[in-house]
């Protein structure tokens, strides 16, 4: 047996809740979970998916884990510090290890500010290389995502979609980041500008043994690029596994239902469509029992009263509920292959 | 025989202060009732302004400069603006991307319904209104009675989704242009949009002209494809054809750089996706050949010249590839063999 390495980012029993619902001048009267307890690792140089559809937490917990937003509970160790504990100064300094990219690269990039000071930022701030040492730490970071290294003294708006999001990733990575979040990073690109992003992301990802937390709706690019996927509903994690494991035998309704809502790329093989019912509950309020029972095929009278724990199910996978035992893998592969 | 609806040799052109454009450059389709035609392209293919021009909605600085849509049998370019106004809505209806901006916030779905056909058909509010329930329940509004006096914001974007397709149905149309119905949708609920589509497709013979960027919405629901690059349509075939042989380098390109979800990944594909390289270009600077050529894995001297023409090849195919021109392809024999070697490699 190996000895085990702590995981880079180990994510324990994360809350946030914003308030729905205001009297004037009073106390909120609702609460929206839009992390409701979640907990995920992360280890070096991996990369996590983390699918679910829109109102799912997902972009959320991303900016928990870096405190962009302040959880309400729960603890986040990033190598083994726990962020929650750390002062708002320390905190600012540990960020230089963890980096996040975002999904617009059109709002994400001050318009006033060449490219060259958009990504020597957070040099300075983080006091990380000699005003001398600017421009060609800039020229180096410009070419490792592609881009012209003369290209600095241009403003965004001069870059297409696609090149701007390689400012954005040349940002992140100008502090050496071991961690990168990346929250929908492709998912406002072109088909095939997107292709040559993700090759990128992975490129990087092995030359500089990141790791990534990448969030996103598209299925089909997350097992892509992801080692292991989370599938995330309401605010809970009800699935995670291994990529290759979840796409070809999702267990849990939901992950089996997502997947076959996928159109798939062959006319031969079109199929009945809509296996899912209804639209996700409204977020407001307290939840009992599983976040999933008012859509779920498969609900029981239990499921309704009792919230189902995420229980460890095989090697490298995580399933929350009832109804998957784990006698009933070889059935519920089976039936979940599609 | 005629067709429903059939575009001949359409340019739209645009005045920008870089020059003229053409979002549509040349573009001939047709479709037949009952039938979907998928349209696919990245942004800025001009699929948008091609099915607003058929409605004759392209407004300032953009104009039709030149051709024919042919609706069963009569050019709409040639209409009275009030004869095409009859035609919008009751014949040929759209439904837009958007869920979130296409409906007005100040007025309840079921009043935004029943608009529709108190203008076309003149019926009165009343009877206007109960059409509307029943419209709601058609698109499967759960509770339509209580739903038709909601406001857009009191539902969530699949609900308001269907209230535009509800919407579009109020006139019975013939035609539905459908621009990427389901792209600001959730993937569970654009299944359901998906089927609603299709349903509504078979039980009253519609004919759809579903845009989209998606090819796997196209194999779920197109009946023929075409994919348009820079204003112009570059292949078109049959859709079952088109996935399993794409002939345009671009059409190839696309379907490669994909990954996929249900299916396996092909073995050695788990990193690298095969991307096109480089970017479609601005419409102001397009190459004087092929607007693909600078991007092309399989360029000839031919490429640089003129774009392309559509080359007939066989029953309801067509590709704008130099590759495929007959008259070259004894010139072009021993180069073009070994694109196709690349082209396999590419699917692999």
């Amino acid at each position: 047996m190996r000895m085990p390495v702590p995981d880079l980012l180990k994510v324990t029993d994360l809350v946030k809740r914003f308030p729905a619902g205001q009297r004037l001048l009073g106390r909120p009267h609702a609460w929206v979970r839009a992390v409701d307890g979640v907990s995920l690792t992360v280890a070096r140089g991996e990369t996590l998916g983390l699918v679910g559809e829109s109102g799912s937490g997902k972009t959320t917990l991303g900016r928990c884990i870096l405190r962009l937003i302040e959880p309400d509970r729960g603890s986040i160790l990033f190598d083994g510090v726990d962020l929650l504990s750390l002062s708002k100064r320390r905190m600012r300094a540990l960020r230089r290890e963890m980096q996040i990219i975002f999904q617009d690269p059109f709002g994400s990039l001050n318009p006033r500010m060449k490219v060259s000071t958009i990504i020597a930022e957070p040099l300075i701030i983080h006091g990380l290389a000699r005003r001398q040492d600017r421009p060609r730490r800039v020229a180096e970071l410009l070419e490792m995502v592609g881009l012209d290294p003369g290209c600095g003294g241009r403003y965004p708006h001069e870059f297409s979609g696609g090149q701007r999001q390689r400012i954005g990733i040349a940002r992140a990575l100008a502090v050496s980041p071991r961690l990168i979040i990346a929250d929908e990073p492709v998912s406002s690109l072109d088909v095939s500008v997107q292709a040559q992003v993700l090759n990128l992301l992975a490129e990087l990802q092995e030359r500089l043994g990141l790791a990534y937390l990448f969030i996103a709706h598209d299925l089909a690019v997350v097992r892509h690029i992801s080692d292991r996927v989370a599938v995330m509903y309401r605010g809970r994690i009800v699935e995670s596994a291994r990529a290759e494991d979840l796409y070809a035998h999702p267990l849990h309704p939901y992950t089996r239902a997502l997947l076959a809502s996928v159109p798939v790329r062959d006319p031969d093989q079109r199929r009945p469509r809509s296996l899912l019912a209804g639209e996700p509950p409204s977020p407001v309020g307290e939840m009992q029992g599983c976040s999933f029972a008012s859509r779920c095929p498969l609900v029981e009278e239990r499921c309704r009263r009792e919230d189902p724990a995420l229980r460890p199910h095989g090697e490298g996978r995580q399933v929350a509920c009832h109804l998957v035992e784990p006698v009933s893998v070889e059935i519920a592969g089976v039936r979940g292959d599609r | 025989m005629s067709h429903l609806l059939e575009i001949r040799d359409l340019v739209v052109t645009f005045t920008t202060p870089e020059g003229q454009i053409r979002p549509v450059d040349g573009v001939s389709l047709t479709l037949d009732a009952g039938e979907t035609l998928g349209l696919v392209g990245e942004s800025g293919c001009g699929k948008t302004v091609l099915a607003l021009s058929i409605l004759r909605l392209v407004t300032e600085p953009g104009r039709i400069t030149s051709g024919q849509i042919l609706w069963k049998g009569r050019d709409l370019l040639t209409l009275t603006p009030r004869k095409m106004r009859a035609v919008r809505g009751q014949e040929i209806a759209m439904i837009f991307q958007e869920p979130m901006t296409a409906l007005n916030p100040v007025f309840t779905v079921g009043n935004q319904i029943a608009e529709t056909m108190v203008v076309h058909q003149r019926k009165s509010w009343k009877v206007a209104m109960q059409d509307a329930v029943d419209l709601l329940r058609l698109v499967a509004i759960p509770d339509p009675e209580r739903r038709v006096h909601d406001y857009p914001h009191q539902m969530s974007g699949g609900m308001r989704q269907r209230v535009l397709i509800a919407m579009a149905l109020s006139c019975n149309p013939e035609l539905i242009l459908a621009d990427e119905p389901t792209t600001a949708l959730d993937v569970t609920i654009q299944a359901q949009i998906l089927e609603l589509l299709d349903r509504l497709r078979q039980e009253r013979g519609l004919a759809v002209l579903h845009i989209t960027h998606d090819l796997g919405v196209v194999a779920e629901v197109a009946d023929r494809v075409a994919v348009m690059y820079t204003g112009r349509v570059v292949e078109e075939a049959p859709v079952t054809d088109l996935f399993h042989d794409p002939l345009h380098p671009y059409t190839l390109g696309l379907m490669a750089s994909r990954p996929r979800t249900v299916e396996a990944p092909p073995a050695g594909a788990r990193r690298r996706l095969p991307a096109i390289q480089g970017m479609v270009p601005p419409l102001t600077r397009l190459p004087a050949g092929c607007h693909f050529a600078p991007r092309c894995p399989d360029l000839f001297a031919a490429c640089q010249v003129a774009p392309p023409p559509l080359y007939p090849m066989g029953p309801g195919r067509a590709v704008a590839c130099e590759k495929f021109n007959p008259e070259e392809q004894d010139r072009l024999a021993s180069p073009a063999d070994e694109g196709d070697e690349r082209d396999e490699n590419a699917r692999a």
